[in-house]
């Protein structure tokens, strides 16, 4: 053995295979799970780990939901994927193309090659109905699913003499009230393309899209400039006028606003739950259903989900993804579920956790946290309401929140902002659609 | 006298040129050629297949109205950088090379922001002016001026230029006062002499004489705000809002990364690289004969 070949050995050796890793299986599992939400996330693979002898799960947050799916998808062009990946539920029609030419590790069959007695019934119908594909088998496994509610701050609506609104007409009245009372910026939201374009059509039973929403076909078009939703979001263009409403940035940009009392009724996420326990010291919230538009529907239908599932990728060993079936079955045992539900206001993913939550009385001392979980459950879902499959999503996303904001800023009305999203929209459907059959 | 080396290998000048051609043609041509023959496909995101489409890529960005305001975009904020940052520069410089008592101490000050990387300076920016959160969002609005970079595009425009501009201060400072103290003290005391005040004698003397760093600069800072600025951009206002802040080079990304569109990402690329190989060549061209070495 030459001098050049022995340290090119001892090279290998030092870099792959530190001695006490040698004898488990190391699955890697790429996560966009920030802040304390990603604390959580990795204490579910330390405890996995503590308790499995012949699996490692290295769990490593990548940046948000965007930077985490572009960095797996980088990966996998690469060859370096990691078996694990987090996406939210935007990205669901991309990675489901992606499984049609063998990307894809369906968590269907992952589980039944594993072995693993798996049943899907056991999964709330409102989350998984998302993530099946057509006959009804389960791709993906959801790891952390929300719904928007309507967050409150109970001491400014005391203040204001004002009672929770249950419908828009009401919403308007309590943020002029409130206005009057001094409140600066009574009302606004976060994830605006989720919350008042695709939740709001959900919860009123109108289709965003043609082809059920995108879930029978890649042909789907919007439809999203229907007059239900342009005069809802011309409502809140006035509102803006009005000083009632004020916008506050993309994402949960806004959620400084509530928290500092600036706004008192924010539509988000129930997953802000766990860092408002956190940081909400000086006055009461609460969360209730979002308000019905009575001039649409007289009741509300379901809302949709957001949140993200856990995509198993392919090309790698059969032992790993015996590790990785080992994990998705630790995860969506009830105990873990109902803590994580508890937790981070995340809905539990499977009914024993939600019947678990209530035997431990969770519901009676952090009162309408079940707001989420009943919002989806409302009524069987329908075609308009059980979720969105549209290819090149996260980019129409971003289409939408442009449209959005030149009308929050008065340079478009609601009407020409709706449509031009919707033109725009439907050109990245069509590339989708040609990139993908 | 003519000074010649002479190689008596005839391999070794091609030798010593290597690394640099290596260099060149791994990390410009490869990636350049790449970028050229995407931007003629479309491919899905995974990479499993892809569509000779021709110059549709193309087509399709100038059709795309919010494409050519892109230009429109990045023109006035290359522009607006490269002049903030180096008329600011200038003037500190200026004044530094005055100072006589602990000169190095301001200029270790002054040269101190370039150390930032560029994402942290657009955080820190992004909480500066935060609207809830911002301690100088909080000061204009007790001045009365209603700030909110979120919803008011030139707001978030000004945010990405100053914050740009204060980024690469420090590098044309150091630029311009190593400039300053190559001029002569001589010339400056025959024209005092002559009675020029300090004016005079800045703008006949010690500026033509700066020409050839100015020029130098020049490149530089219009280069740096085409392509360096975009994690500044990503931090604070990430294109927004509606289309504000998307400069080309936040589009290629935008386009690219989040969209998983490579095709599109990789013309508007070859467009941005033509037109910063188009503007150096017009500035060494027309602007250069300005300059007095």
């Amino acid at each position: 053995m030459n001098v050049k070949s022995f340290l090119t050995a001892t090279t290998i050796a030092a870099v792959a295979a530190p001695a006490w890793a040698a004898d488990k299986a190391e699955v890697e599992f790429w996560h966009a799970m920030g802040g304390q939400l990603g604390e959580t996330t990795d204490q579910f693979a330390a405890d996995f780990n503590a308790g499995s002898d012949s699996c490692q799960i290295n769990s490593t947050y990548k940046g948000n939901y965007t930077e985490n799916m572009t960095a797996s998808i980088a990966a996998f062009r690469a060859g370096q994927q990691p078996h694990i990946t987090q996406v939210f539920e935007v990205g669901t029609a991309t990675m489901m193309a992606a499984g049609d030419k063998g990307a894809i590790y369906p968590v269907y069959k992952l589980m039944e090659d594993a072995g693993i007695d798996f049943d899907q019934s056991v999964y709330l119908p409102a989350v998984i109905s998302y993530y099946t594909d057509t006959d009804n088998n389960l791709l993906s496994l959801p790891f952390n699913s929300s719904t928007p509610v309507l967050w409150y701050n109970k001491d400014a609506l005391d203040a204001a003499g004002a009672e929770v609104p249950t419908t828009w007409d009401e919403l308007e009245e309590v943020a002029r009230k409130l206005k009057e009372n001094g409140v600066a910026k009574p009302f606004s939201f976060g994830w605006q393309s989720w919350s008042n374009i695709e939740n709001y059509s959900a919860w009123h039973n109108v289709a965003m899209g043609s082809e059920e929403n995108g879930f029978a076909g890649l042909g789907t078009e919007f439809t999203f400039n229907n007059d239900a939703v342009v005069n809802h979001i011309q409502r809140i263009a006035d509102m803006g006028q009005e000083g009632t409403f004020v916008y506050g940035g993309r994402r949960g940009d806004s959620r400084a606003q509530f928290v500092n009392g600036e706004t008192a009724l924010w539509i988000n996420s129930s997953a802000y739950y766990g860092g408002f326990k956190k940081d909400i010291t000086d006055f009461t919230f609460g969360q209730a259903m979002l308000p019905v538009d009575t001039a649409v529907a007289d009741a509300p239908q379901n809302s949709i989900i957001g949140g993200a599932t856990l995509w198993v990728l392919q090309g790698h060993e059969a032992p790993e993804y015996k590790c990785v079936a080992e994990f998705f079955q630790f995860l969506s045992s009830a105990e873990q579920q109902a803590s994580w539900h508890q937790s981070t206001g995340y809905v539990p993913i499977t009914t024993a956790a939600y019947d678990l939550s209530k035997e431990q009385g969770f519901y009676e001392t952090d009162p309408m946290t079940d707001t989420a979980i009943k919002q989806l459950s409302l009524n069987e879902p329908t075609p308009a309401s059980k979720g969105l499959r549209f290819g090149n999503f996260v980019q129409i996303r971003d289409i939408i929140n442009e449209e959005l904001e030149a009308v929050w800023s008065g340079e478009k009305s609601a009407k020409d902002a709706m449509d031009a999203a919707v033109e725009r929209g439907n050109a990245l459907l069509r590339k989708f659609e040609n990139a993908n059959s | 006298m003519q000074k010649r080396v002479v190689f008596r290998s005839r391999l070794l000048p091609y030798l010593l040129v290597l690394p640099q051609i290596a260099i060149t043609v791994i990390f410009f041509f490869w990636p350049s050629y790449q970028a050229i023959e995407s931007s003629f496909f479309i491919e899905d995101a995974f990479g499993f297949s892809r569509e000779w489409v021709g110059l549709q890529n193309y087509f399709e960005l100038f059709d795309d109205p919010g494409y050519l305001k892109s230009f429109r975009t990045t023109l006035i904020f290359g522009v607006s950088v490269a002049f903030l940052a180096m008329s600011i520069a200038l003037g500190l410089a200026v004044a530094a090379n005055r100072v006589v008592k602990a000169a190095t101490g301001y200029r270790t000050l002054l040269i101190w922001p370039y150390a930032v990387a560029p994402a942290l300076a657009g955080v820190m920016w992004y909480f500066m002016m935060n609207p809830s959160l911002g301690i100088v969002a909080y000061w204009l609005r007790s001045l009365g001026v209603d700030w909110n970079h979120y919803l008011n595009g030139d707001q978030a425009l000004l945010l990405v230029i100053v914050a740009a501009a204060w980024k690469q201060i420090s590098y044309n400072f150091l630029f311009f006062l190593a400039g300053l103290q190559s001029i002569p003290k001589s010339m400056l005391e025959a024209a005092a002499i002559d009675r020029a005040g300090p004016v005079r004698r800045f703008w006949t003397i010690v500026f033509p004489l700066l020409t050839p760093t100015t020029f130098f600069l020049l490149v530089v800072n219009l280069v740096y705000a085409f392509f360096d600025t975009f994690s500044l951009i990503h931090a604070t206002t990430e294109g927004g809002p509606v289309d504000a802040t998307s400069v080309l080079v936040f589009r290629v990304y935008n386009t690219g990364f989040i969209g998983q569109d490579y095709g599109s990402s990789a013309a508007q690329s070859v467009i941005l690289m033509a037109l910063v190989i188009g503007m150096t060549f017009v500035q060494f061209r027309y602007v250069e004969r300005k300059v007095q070495y």
